[in-house]
C-alpha cells in the first residue's frame, strides 16, 4: 500500500510539474511589449495543432505562436538541457562550482560552432550542432587535463575552466575578425552574449530532443550519481563502472551544452545556480533532484527571456545578460557559504 | 566466499610499491594488516577491493579473477570502508547509509520497502538510529565512521574490508569501532595501526614492510620483538596473558635520556649551561 502511495505522490508529482512547465510557457506566449489575453494563446495553439478554426487576428496568431511561443519551448529547452549538465558535473567532479560555462565547455561549442559556420571546417558534412560537440568534447579534455597537472582539487578545475575558457573564446575572436564579414561578425557576436531572437520552430526540433535525450540519460544514472556522494573510489566500490559513468554522462552534458550553444550562443550561469536551488527546495538524491533541476531551469529560462524582451522598451536584452545579472550575485552567494561551512 | 592475492605486484609512478604479495583470506576470519606508513596497506586493500589492477599477479574473488567480474557483482559480495571518507554534499546519516544499497537498485530496480528494512537494521546494528535524520556535517569523526560501516553492512557483503578504520578516533570510539566490527558474523580484513588494538581483535595478522608480506600468523606468533624493532624501529616488551592474548608495551629511545638525564652529574652539567 505504502507502495501504491508513493507510485501515486510520484505520478501527482509529473503532473504538477508538466502544469507548472505547460502555464510558463502560456505566460512566455502571453506576455511581451504587447500583451495577448491567455485566451488567444489557447486559440492559437489549438487553431495550429488541430486546425481549431477559431477566427483570430492573423497578427497575434503569428506573434503567438512564430515569435513568442517558438522562444519560450527554446528558452525551456535550454534551461532544462543547462541545469541538468550542471547538475551531473557538480556530482561526479564533486564540484559546487562546476557548470558548462565556468569548465568551457561553452566556449569549446562557441569555437567549434563558428569554426564550421565560418571556417567551413569539414567541408559540408559536419553540421553546426557537430562542430559545436566537437568543441565542447576538445575543450572539456583539456580542461580535465590541465586540472589533473593542477592536482586535482575543487580550485584546480575551476582555474583550468578559466584558462580553457580564454582559450577557446580568444580562438572564437580570432577565426571572427579573420574570416568574417563585418555583418557576419556582428551576428556572431550578439549570439556569442546568449540569444533567442532569431530563433524559430525548426530549433525546437533540436533542443527539444536534446534536452529530453539528456534528461532521460541522466535519470537513468541517478543511482549512478548519488553513489559519488563520497567520491570516485567509494562509487567504485558501490558497484559504479565508473569510467563508463564518467563517458557517458560528460558525452551527454556536451551533448546538451552544444546543442544549446549551436541554437543560442554561450548562456552562463544557469548550469551553476539552479542545480544549487533545486538541492535547497528538494534535497540531494538525484531521482529527485534532476528533474526537479530540470523543471526549475526551464521555468526560470522562459522568465528570463519575458524579462529580456519587457525590461527595456522597443530593445530586447540578449538573454545572456538577463542570466548574469541573477547568476553573478548567486554565485558570489555559494563562495561566501562554501567559505563558511570550510 | 574466498579472497586471496596470488604473487601480486603493483607500482604507481615508476615506484615499486608492492611486490609479489600472496595471501588468502579464511571465511569468517579477521585478518589485520599491520606495517609502518607507505608499507603499502592502503595499496594492498584497493587490489583487494578490485579498484586497482596489479601490474602483475592476480586477485582472486570465488576462485574468479576480480578483474573478470563486473563491478556490481564484487560490490554485493564485499564491501569497502576507505579512510574517512567525506562529502560535501548536504545529506543526512540515513541517506549516507542508503547509498549502500546501490549495488541492488537501478533504473528497472527502484527502491523497495525491503531496502528500508535493511537500511533501518544496518542503522540500528551500529547504534545510528536516534541520529538518523541528523544532517551528515554536523557529525562528530566517530558517528561518522559509524555510519560508513553501516553503509557497508546495507552493502550486505560477506567480506568487509576496512582501511585504517580508526584513525582520528579517541580511544573509547576506536575500541567501540574495533567490537562493531567484530559482532558481525562477516570475514574482515582490516589495515590497522595501533598493534594492540590488532592483537586484541585479529584472529591472525599479516606484517608489511616496504611492499613485502614479511609474516602472516597468530597475534602471538606474529608480534614478536625482534619482528616489532625490525619492521617499525621500536623496541617493545611482549605479554602474553593466560587467554593467549597479546600486550605490548612500546619504549622509547626517550625513556633512556630520562634515566641519565636525572643522575646528579648530568644534572649539575646541564645546569652549568
Amino acid at each position: 500500500m505504502n507502495r501504491a502511495l508513493q507510485t501515486t505522490g510520484r505520478t501527482g508529482a509529473a503532473f504538477a510539474a508538466l502544469a507548472v512547465l505547460l502555464s510558463a510557457l502560456w505566460m512566455g506566449a502571453s506576455i511581451g511589449e504587447t500583451s495577448i489575453p491567455f485566451s488567444t494563446v489557447a486559440q492559437t495553439v489549438a487553431n495550429r495543432l488541430w486546425n481549431a478554426g477559431y477566427p483570430l487576428e492573423p497578427i497575434d496568431e503569428g506573434i503567438v505562436w512564430s515569435y513568442r511561443l517558438s522562444r519560450s519551448v527554446i528558452a525551456a529547452s535550454c534551461g532544462a538541457a543547462l541545469a541538468l549538465s550542471g547538475v551531473v558535473l557538480q556530482s561526479l567532479l564533486r564540484n559546487p562550482l562546476a557548470d558548462p560555462y565556468l569548465l568551457g565547455i561553452s566556449a569549446g561549442a562557441s569555437t567549434g560552432a563558428v569554426s564550421v559556420a565560418i571556417l567551413g571546417v569539414g567541408a559540408g558534412y559536419l553540421t553546426l550542432p557537430i562542430g559545436a560537440f566537437i568543441g565542447a568534447i576538445l575543450a572539456f579534455a583539456l580542461v580535465s587535463v590541465l586540472a589533473l597537472k593542477a592536482g586535482r582539487g575543487t580550485a584546480a578545475i575551476i582555474l583550468a575552466g578559466v584558462a580553457g575558457s580564454q582559450l577557446f573564446n580568444a580562438l572564437t575572436s580570432f577565426i571572427v575578425t579573420k574570416a568574417a564579414t563585418a555583418e557576419q561578425a556582428r551576428g556572431i557576436m550578439f549570439w556569442l552574449l546568449g540569444n533567442l531572437s532569431g530563433v524559430r520552430w525548426p530549433d525546437a526540433w533540436l533542443a527539444v530532443p536534446a534536452a529530453l535525450l539528456g534528461l532521460v540519460v541522466c535519470i537513468w544514472h541517478a543511482r549512478a550519481l548519488d553513489a559519488f556522494t563520497f567520491g570516485s573510489e567509494s562509487a567504485a566500490s558501490l558497484g559504479i563502472s565508473v569510467r563508463r559513468t564518467y563517458f557517458v554522462l560528460v558525452g551527454v552534458s556536451a551533448m546538451m551544452t552544444a546543442a544549446m550553444v549551436s541554437i543560442v550562443g554561450s548562456i552562463g550561469f544557469v548550469g551553476l545556480v539552479i542545480p544549487h536551488a533545486a538541492r535547497m527546495l528538494v534535497g540531494v538524491r538525484h531521482g529527485i533532484l534532476l528533474p526537479a533541476s530540470a523543471l526549475i531551469g526551464a521555468v526560470f529560462m522562459i522568465i528570463a527571456d519575458i524579462l529580456s524582451r519587457t525590461i527595456i522598451t522597443g530593445q530586447v536584452l540578449p538573454i545572456g545578460v538577463i542570466t548574469a545579472l541573477v547568476g553573478a550575485p548567486a554565485f558570489a552567494l555559494i563562495l561566501a557559504q562554501r567559505r563558511e561551512r570550510a | 566466499m574466498t579472497l586471496s592475492v596470488s604473487h601480486v605486484s603493483w607500482s604507481a609512478g615508476g615506484t615499486e610499491i608492492l611486490r609479489d604479495i600472496s595471501l588468502t583470506v579464511e571465511t569468517g576470519e579477521f585478518l589485520g594488516i599491520i606495517g609502518p606508513n607507505g608499507s603499502g596497506k592502503t595499496s594492498l586493500m584497493s587490489l583487494f577491493a578490485g579498484l586497482r589492477k596489479p601490474r602483475s599477479g592476480v586477485v582472486l574473488l570465488d576462485g574468479a579473477p576480480i578483474g573478470s567480474l563486473s563491478r556490481r557483482d564484487v560490490a554485493q559480495r564485499l564491501a569497502l570502508v576507505e579512510q574517512q571518507a567525506d562529502t560535501g554534499e548536504r545529506i543526512t546519516a540515513r541517506q549516507a547509509v542508503e547509498i549502500g544499497r546501490t549495488p541492488y537498485l537501478g533504473p528497472l530496480l527502484p527502491w523497495s520497502p525491503d531496502d528500508d528494512r535493511i537500511v533501518d537494521a544496518a542503522l540500528d546494528n551500529v547504534d545510528m538510529t536516534h541520529l538518523a535524520g541528523r544532517s551528515w556535517h554536523t557529525l562528530s569523526g566517530g558517528e561518522r565512521q559509524r555510519l560508513h560501516i553501516a553503509r557497508a553492512i546495507a552493502q550486505q557483503p560477506e567480506i568487509l574490508l576496512l582501511d585504517e578504520p580508526t584513525n582520528h578516533l579517541d580511544i573509547g570510539h576506536q575500541i567501540s569501532l574495533l567490537d562493531l566490527v567484530q559482532r558481525q558474523e562477516l570475514t574482515v580484513v582490516a589495515a590497522l595501526h595501533d598493534l594492540n588494538h590488532a592483537a586484541m581483535y585479529c584472529d591472525r595478522i599479516a606484517v608489511m614492510q616496504v611492499g613485502c608480506l614479511v609474516a602472516l600468523g597468530r597475534p602471538r606468533d606474529v608480534l614478536t620483538e625482534e619482528r616489532i624493532r625490525d619492521v617499525f624501529g621500536v623496541d617493545a616488551e611482549i605479554d602474553v596473558d593466560g587467554g593467549g592474548l597479546c600486550h605490548l608495551r612500546f619504549r622509547t629511545q626517550r625513556s633512556h635520556a630520562r634515566v641519565t638525564a636525572v643522575r646528579p652529574a648530568n644534572l649539575s652539567a646541564t645546569g652549568g649551561r
